[in-house]
């Protein structure tokens, strides 16, 4: 029979090899039903892990796909280490989207060019702000009226859909635009400037690079890091050890909330370029997984969100060149997170054979 | 006047779904295992009831198998977070994800079949009492049993020696196993009841409310489901009035919308989410009661010896 | 075994596992070459031109029984008609964002020459892969910019829509008609308002309530939002949602209701009383004919009852022959090119006149419609 055994302390080379072996083993189950589905399964491997890479563009559109997933995991991370189980980050994402949006729209519309260098802060300094305005709605419900955090962040990325609709059906509709739900396009003063030229990949990527740096250094060098750490591990020794709850929530989902619209913004004045009903698709969501995958680790989040922009796009490609359903990516990408959190287990626990002791 | 009790109607049909897995999902949380995988849990039984539902045409037999194709996936997310102890957010959102992609790629074959028809449902006498008969006793069976349930499962976990383990066991779990009591298996009872639970909901959405079956049918109601029992501080009863007041507020927005009123429908259709977040923080205000109802262990790995 | 040695068959193993996974993905690699080879040998005997590679890019799923469903039914009699003449893909479920650029380049890339996207939100998109990739042809529906290798096209959903609300007229009690709304896009509204118009033409009194649902595919909530139509009084709906729930909600309630996009008639036999239907295929096989023989252009097409493309299909047999008649009157009209749904004198709901006596409406007047016909209740929401 087999056993589990917790080890003394975790192993690190397991750390490294789990997702490895998650990973082959997704690939042959990934491979078994491509056979199933009558196609080459070389082939659909190659699809969804090979093809999302080859070539300098696949490359930028992976890394622009992970970018706004590197930002908000990277803030959910800082959340789910201080236990505050901030869900709604797609809520704050369409925030930060509608006020670095609405920052752009309002000087296209007053027709003020500022130099790249002034415009491009602003849009971005707004869609931080947005994203921790909405934030705060939870922070505030959560330490005035003991609301759990799960439900009114939850809530509101619903009501945040509805707002964005609201805003570009409505007041923010492009006079232009035949009545067509979305804005004007935004001045090209407010763009994000590209980083690699022929390519959509702008300085977001090296923006997500340089916040998951800071982050590091927050979580693991600063004395506030360490008391959101320890509220999270052990709320009993944080209390007596005089480390407010209370700040830490508030520090935790402004931060969480202010990258979250961070990416947002970056979503309209990067590839979109306006406004429109649909900014976000489901990049909230898709962050929490990267988040775990990437063991609420700056770098395992990098790589998890590539990784998973890999998936998302390899999905798309598994459409276009195989004829693969759609529905597969889910499948893929639910399997793949299943059995990494199952080989992690490897990393905290040895298996071993056991025999029933003799009562 | 008869508008009215036809949005009490509408309410308690369209809460019903939300309160059964709602009713589910706090089973598993009382015993400490928080489920995020409700919605794809719900994706799933919902295409297997409605592929029961279609080849043999009863009602039963497909609530029956949205119970057995929820309590299987519910069983497998179970062994993962309580035999392997994995991380229970993420193994919910797994499974969540799996399910979605699972219930299309399976469910591809029956988008555009029709079920056969059903005859409406009244209760006898009842339903012809001026008012409260449309209001109250023209429904599918399944909404009253869902009360029925509500009212069982304050029975089980507040009169049974039964649900006294369950609840000891999501408090104390390190006390129980020292009892022992055996924790893991009761642990997993839970869950596979509860999904067995939100199971019957998705079918319910897929059987009897659309009826039909497309991917992504649940349109986020299993998420909703899981505020409802944050919502309702884990009391039975309380996820029942918040899964009314979610739906009758829906219900009660489109209402609004058809009598042309002035404002415009986005706004309106926020509305059930504000709603519930008010609600949440008058209920929440006291953070005793919080304590007292949230079973302590609620997210936690357990591991015996 | 010692620790160190468990050490070193992880290491190990990692590295294997790595090998593994780079020869797995190494193997794939080879066979992409593969197929490329063995087409020219294959062809050693006649050369036949290649296939033209037609790519459709999709906003939902091709289940769906509505809106995609019919494009793909489109893409469906494009393979019947030109053989192995042409290959088509498609790619489903875009979302109509950031993603959508990228499925469209790289189906450009890919060696397409005449790309389909179905959806308003894939314009932008388009028209940023268009200005990169000028010898592939770019067609858009719905949309309305176009360049030099981008147009556009469309349907007349609103004279099925006018001929859905002449049934509608004739067959409802209580005067009360309604209709389940996704977006106030002016596509929808016109649907709304010609919907009343055609009831109006044959029933002065009627009245239309709209239910906006902000979505075009939630069959609970269109189930919802039917039933709160029904239970304000109407009894005929109409949707531009894309599910049948709306059809099968009527047919609970014992109220008519009718099919939109495809052909919904065995869904609710009894509250069926016919299918708005729209039918691509004309429209897909004079593109690729376009394209075959050079004679593509930029230009808008908006075809409609007259060309075969939109038409109100399975009228239920208990429809009075009357209201049969009245539909067969218009429908000639129409095909004759005589009949123009929005022709003055028009009224909106608040009174303005928006056409003269006499006028018939222009494509540019059409697609500004930003308001309600005189007997729609309600203001258009973020209200115009």
């Amino acid at each position: 029979m087999l056993r589990l055994e917790a080890r003394p302390q975790p192993s690190q080379a397991m750390a490294l090899v789990s997702p490895l072996i998650a990973l082959v083993l997704t690939a042959l189950m990934a491979a078994a039903l491509f056979a199933a589905l009558g196609k080459d399964p070389g082939r659909g491997l190659a699809v969804f892990f090979f093809e999302p890479l080859n070539g300098m563009r696949a490359v930028s559109e992976v890394l622009l796909k992970a970018t706004p997933l590197i930002t908000i995991a990277l803030g959910l991370a800082v959340c789910y280490r201080s236990n505050v189980w901030n869900i709604g980050a797609e809520g704050q994402v369409l925030l930060g989207a509608l006020a670095g949006g609405g920052v752009a729209l309002w000087l296209t519309t007053q027709g003020i060019v500022l130099p790249k260098a002034v415009a491009v802060p602003l849009v971005l300094a707004g869609g931080v702000l947005g994203g921790m305005a909405w934030a705060a709605i939870t922070a505030l419900l959560r330490d005035r009226f003991n609301a759990s955090e799960i439900l009114v962040s939850l809530m509101l990325v619903y009501v945040a859909q509805q707002l964005v609709n609201f805003l570009v059906f409505g007041p923010w509709k492009d006079p232009a635009g035949f009545n067509f739900p979305q804005t004007k396009t935004f001045d090209a003063s407010t763009w994000l400037p590209p980083l690699l030229s022929n390519t959509r990949l702008h300085v977001g990527i090296a923006l997500a690079l340089v916040v998951a740096a800071a982050m590091w250094v927050f979580m693991f060098r600063t004395y506030r890091g360490y008391q959101l750490q320890v509220g999270g591990l052990a709320p009993a020794a944080a209390r007596y050890a005089g480390f407010s709850a209370s700040a830490s929530l508030w520090t935790a989902l402004m931060i969480s909330g202010g990258l979250a619209g961070l990416a947002g913004a970056m979503e309209v004045a990067g590839p979109l370029r306006q406004l429109t009903p649909h900014i976000s698709t489901g990049l909230g969501f898709t962050a929490i997984i990267v988040c775990f995958v990437g063991r609420l680790h700056p770098l395992g989040i990098v790589l998890a969100s590539v990784l998973l922009s890999m998936m998302l796009i390899g999905g798309e490609l598994g459409q276009s060149r195989l004829g693969l359903p759609n529905a597969l990516t889910g499948v893929f990408q639910g399997l793949l997170l299943i059995l990494l959190l199952a080989c992690d287990t490897l990393i905290h626990y040895r298996v071993r054979l056991a025999r029933r002791i003799p009562a | 006047m008869n508008e009215i009790a036809l949005l009490v109607a509408a309410t308690l049909a369209s809460g019903t779904p939300l309160a059964l897995a709602g009713l589910g999902l706090l089973l598993n949380e009382k015993a400490g295992v928080l489920n995020l995988g409700a919605e794809g849990i719900m994706l799933v039984a919902a295409i297997a009831g409605f592929a029961a539902a279609f080849t043999t045409g009863s009602d039963t037999l497909a609530f029956a198998a949205g119970a057995l194709a929820g309590g299987l996936l519910a069983a497998a997310f179970g062994g993962l977070v309580i035999w392997l102890n994995t991380n229970q957010y993420a193994t919910g959102l797994a499974v969540s994800l799996f399910g979605y992609g699972f219930s299309a790629f399976v469910g591809v074959g029956y988008v555009g079949k029709k079920l056969a028809e059903s005859s409406p449902f009244e209760v006898p006498l009842l339903a012809d009492i001026p008012f409260l008969g449309p209001a109250l006793f023209k429904h599918h069976p399944m909404v009253y049993l869902t009360i029925a349930l509500a009212l069982a499962i304050v029975w089980f976990l507040y009169r049974s020696r039964a649900g006294l383990v369950l609840r000891a066991i999501g408090e104390a779990p390190e006390s129980a196993h020292a009892l022992g009591y055996r924790v893991r298996w009761v642990r997993l009872a839970a869950v596979v009841a509860g999904g067995a639970l939100c199971g019957v909901a998705g079918a319910f959405l897929s059987v009897v409310y659309a009826p039909l079956w497309v991917e992504g049918l649940v349109a986020g109601r299993g998420w909703i489901a899981l505020a409802l029992t944050t919502f309702a501080t884990w009391r039975p009863l309380r996820v029942l009035l918040g899964a009314y007041l979610f739906g009758g507020v829906t219900m009660l927005q489109f209402a609004l919308q058809g009598a042309g009123v002035n404002v415009a429908s986005q706004l309106l259709a926020m509305l059930p989410y504000l709603a519930t977040i008010v609600v949440l923080a008058l209920i929440s205000r006291n953070p005793a009661w919080i304590r007292i109802n949230m079973p302590a262990s609620l997210g936690k790995p357990f591991h015996p010896g | 075994m010692t620790d160190l040695s468990k050490r070193r068959l992880l290491h190990w193993a990692g590295i294997t596992t790595l090998a593994a996974t780079a020869a797995l993905v190494g193997c794939g690699k080879k066979e992409e070459p593969k197929p490329t080879a063995a087409a020219p040998a294959a062809s050693a005997a006649a050369p036949k031109p290649a296939p033209l590679k037609v790519a459709f890019v999709y906003v939902g799923p091709v289940g769906d029984a509505g809106w995609t469903f019919a494009h793909d039914q489109g893409r469906k009699a494009l393979e019947a008609e030109y053989g192995d003449r042409i290959a088509t893909t498609f790619v489903e479920k875009v979302p109509e964002g950031a993603d959508a650029e990228r499925v469209i380049r790289d189906l450009a890339a890919q060696g397409n020459k005449i790309i389909f996207a179905t959806s308003f939100g894939f314009m932008e998109p388009m028209l940023k892969v268009a200005a990169e990739f000028p010898d592939v042809k770019f067609e858009h529906a719905t949309g309305y910019k176009t360049a030099p290798n981008m147009r556009i096209y469309d349907a007349k959903f609103y004279e099925d829509a006018y001929l859905a609300g002449v049934l509608a007229g004739k067959m409802t009690k209580s005067n009360t008609l309604g209709f389940v709304a996704s977006f106030p896009i002016p596509e929808v509204l016109r649907n709304i308002n010609a919907y009343t118009l055609g009831a109006q033409s044959v029933n002065p009194k009627v009245k239309t309530r709209v239910v906006w649902v902000n979505t075009w595919f939630d069959p609970p909530k269109e189930s919802d939002a039917a039933q709160s139509l029904i239970n304000g009084g109407a009894d005929v709906l109409l949707q531009n949602t894309d599910s049948t729930a709306v059809l099968q909600t009527a047919e609970k309630n014992g109220k008519y209701a009718f099919g939109w996009d495809s052909d919904m008639s065995a869904v609710a036999p009894k509250a069926h009383l016919a299918s708005c239907v729209v039918d691509w295929s004309p429209y897909y096989k004079k593109a690729v004919k376009d394209v075959m023989d050079g004679s593509w252009k930029t230009e808008r097409t908006v075809w409609g009852v007259k060309e075969g493309q939109n038409s109100l299909a399975k009228i239920a047999d208990f429809v009075p022959e009357d209201a049969k008649k009245k539909v067969d009157e218009v429908k000639d009209g129409m095909k004759a090119g005589s009949f123009e749904v929005f022709t003055g004198p028009l009224l909106d709901n608040t009174g303005k006149e928006r056409l003269a006596k006499g006028v018939q409406a222009d494509q540019s007047w059409k697609d500004k419609v930003d308001f309600y016909v005189k007997g729609v209740e309600g203001k258009i929401p973020s209200g115009n």
